[in-house]
């Protein structure tokens, strides 16, 4: 029994794991690729929640819809309305220099966070939505469920990687590279700098959405305080730095070296006095802090560094 | 009227006076180490801890015991600075902005660990208001805000266009080439400027707390208004900042008066989105500010 209990702890390690892969990815593509600042990642998870969870549950009265859709469709909408907010917000704010789009980004999460708490005819205010629907779940229950699930989300992380692999090989990809690299030589060789910049900035939100659909259906309720918006952006950092930002492997493992540590150290946490059993989050916080430290300091490349591939000319 | 300015313009300078002092700090070591520094916040958050800790020993007022919490702050800003901003100092400086917004998170674990994560207060218990001229109410807590920053605000003139350090400080600020070749020893310039951001993050950090509750989220609350003004006053120009953060504390309080009709303009939820746009707007049309600070 103690064994099938921690396979199924590691699988749902496992699932968030994937989650935050997807997360991961997204922002290598805004900052990783294309050397944008953004701290309001929980913001766009959160509107990519809201939005699938709206999508595909039953009609009801406590907030818009819902529209009782597959899910599917809630994971394409959760894309859509993520990458469109993020369209919104780039349009106005892309053109800031590296600083000032960090200040912007934090304050588009916290407006982000103001109309879902406060807009409580679009997702129930602080009560958030409860009944969202698991793929598959009138025929799978329980744990089994869990694998399904397991599988779906890595399947989505492998497209995901897909996509941002050929993006990163393409002529975009290089572009991208060249205006990270020294925005005004790209200029000067007639690259639309705004545009590139707008076009990574939609792509990376909207996959940010994506990874808000996934975890929304993994929980099935949905509610402003579920989760600490500044932990969600800052772990997504850490694993970024930590894994190699540029390099889509690397924020995958990133993503899983981070998330396994952050589940183990819950593992050691829990066996402190009780008196300190509910301050071990903070434990972990202020640890994972001093990580990223040391990742900064001593550790700049990450895991799997970056490699450009190499320029062909035929 | 005397509705408009009891309930909108006096708590409006209220939190403006906060947003100064904080805006102060992040102007200066903007100018100056050229870094966006998201923990600035939560140094505030440290500042205002260490004088609740003050006050559970001591049985003076919060005010008094301010010196408790600024040397806090102070020790933890330099703590900060020598590990984990200086080692990056050669790198871009978007580098020290991740690192500073791992700090914030560093500092909010330590207040959670060490002063729980609930609501706590400096003094227990309602005070009546003061009524001047009949119909004139303001706190006495609202009233020592505004009287100390005003005088911050003097004494930061004079500091920063009569002392040599004050000086030097601008030099830096300006011209960091220009000012290194004239023989200014940076680095000092560096530490005293840690020394008075934190200082003052600590007392607005107090009137934070005071006028509602302590508890460990209290500073990154402020940050998005804090960085609103020291954008409004321009970037490395501290009376700028000051400026700047009584405007942004005014526009926000008064941002939710029935302007137009009997409904507030702007819904008070929806306060802390004024300085956003704000700030953008600025950032947009026009990035020096409201006194010509630097573009970085």
């Amino acid at each position: 029994m103690e064994l099938t209990g921690l396979f199924f702890y590691l699988v749902s390690v496992l699932i968030a794991g994937g989650i935050y892969a997807v997360l991961c990815l997204a922002l290598n593509v805004q900052w990783g690729m294309g050397g944008l600042f953004n701290a309001g990642i929980a913001g766009f998870f959160a509107v990519g929640a809201y939005a699938s969870a709206i999508v595909t549950t039953a009609v009801s009265e406590r907030h818009l819809g819902g529209f009782d859709l597959p899910i599917p469709f809630g994971l394409a909408a959760a894309m859509l309305v993520a990458g469109v907010t993020g369209w919104a917000v780039a349009k106005i704010c892309v053109r800031l220099k590296s600083d000032y789009l960090a200040m912007a980004s934090v304050g588009i999460a916290e407006i982000l966070r103001l109309v879902i708490v406060n807009e409580s005819w679009l997702t129930n205010g602080s009560l958030g939505i409860s009944g969202v629907p698991r793929p598959f779940g009138d025929m799978v229950r329980g744990r089994e469920a869990d694998l399904l699930y397991l599988a779906m989300v890595w399947l989505c992380v492998l497209c995901v990687y897909i996509l941002c692999q050929r993006l990163y090989v393409s002529p975009w990809g290089r572009t991208l590279r060249a205006i990270r690299d020294n925005e005004d030589s790209a200029r000067a060789a007639g690259k639309d700098v705004d545009w590139f910049r707008l076009q990574t900035f939609v792509i990376g939100c909207a996959i940010m959405g994506l990874a808000g659909g996934l975890s929304a259906h993994y929980f099935k309720f949905l509610s402003p305080s579920a989760t600490e918006p500044l932990l969600v952006t800052f772990l997504v950092w850490v694993m970024l730095m930590a894994g190699g930002s540029g390099n889509n492997r690397g924020a995958i493992i990133g993503a899983l070296a981070i998330w396994l540590l952050w589940s183990a150290t819950e593992i050691f946490t829990n066996r402190l006095p009780p008196e300190w059993i509910t301050r071990s989050s903070y434990i972990r916080m202020l640890f994972v802090g001093l990580l990223l430290q040391f990742v900064l300091q001593r550790f700049r490349s990450g895991l799997i560094p970056e490699k450009s591939p190499e320029i062909r000319s035929d | 009227m005397i509705d408009f300015i009891n309930l909108y313009l006096v708590p409006g300078l209220t939190i403006g006076s906060v947003y100064a002092l904080g805006a102060v700090g992040i102007s200066m070591i903007f100018g100056i180490l050229r870094f966006a520094h998201f923990a600035h916040g939560d140094l505030m958050t440290i500042g205002a801890y260490g004088v609740l800790t003050a006050v559970w020993f001591i049985p003076l007022h919060p005010l008094l015991l301010l010196p408790f919490g600024m040397a806090l702050a102070i020790v933890a800003a330099l703590a900060v600075d020598q590990f984990f901003y200086k080692p990056l100092r050669k790198l871009p400086t978007i580098y020290t902005v991740i690192a500073s917004f791992g700090v914030a998170l560093i500092f909010r674990s330590l207040a959670q660990l060490f002063w729980s994560s609930g609501n706590q207060v400096f003094i227990p218990g309602v005070r009546p208001p003061l009524v001047l001229f009949d119909t004139f109410r303001i706190s006495a807590l609202h009233a020592q805000a505004i009287i100390l920053t005003v005088v911050i605000a003097v004494a930061l003139h004079f500091f920063l266009t009569r002392s040599k350090l004050g000086r030097a400080m601008r030099a830096v600020s300006d011209e960091p080439e220009l000012a290194a070749v004239a023989g200014l020893d940076t680095e000092r310039v560096v530490r005293w400027t840690w020394v008075i951001g934190a200082a003052l993050a600590a007392t607005a950090g107090v009137f934070a707390g005071m006028d509602t509750s302590m508890h460990p989220n209290l500073g990154w609350n402020l940050l998005l208004a804090m960085f609103a003004a020291a954008v409004l006053g321009g970037i490395g120009k501290p009376m700028g900042a000051i400026a700047g953060g009584l405007i942004i504390g005014i526009a926000e309080e008064t941002a939710t008066y029935t302007w137009l009709s009997d409904e507030p303009l702007i819904s008070p939820s929806y306060k802390s989105a004024v300085a956003f746009f704000i700030m953008v707007a600025l950032l947009l049309f026009r990035p020096q500010g409201l006194f010509k600070g630097r573009l970085l």
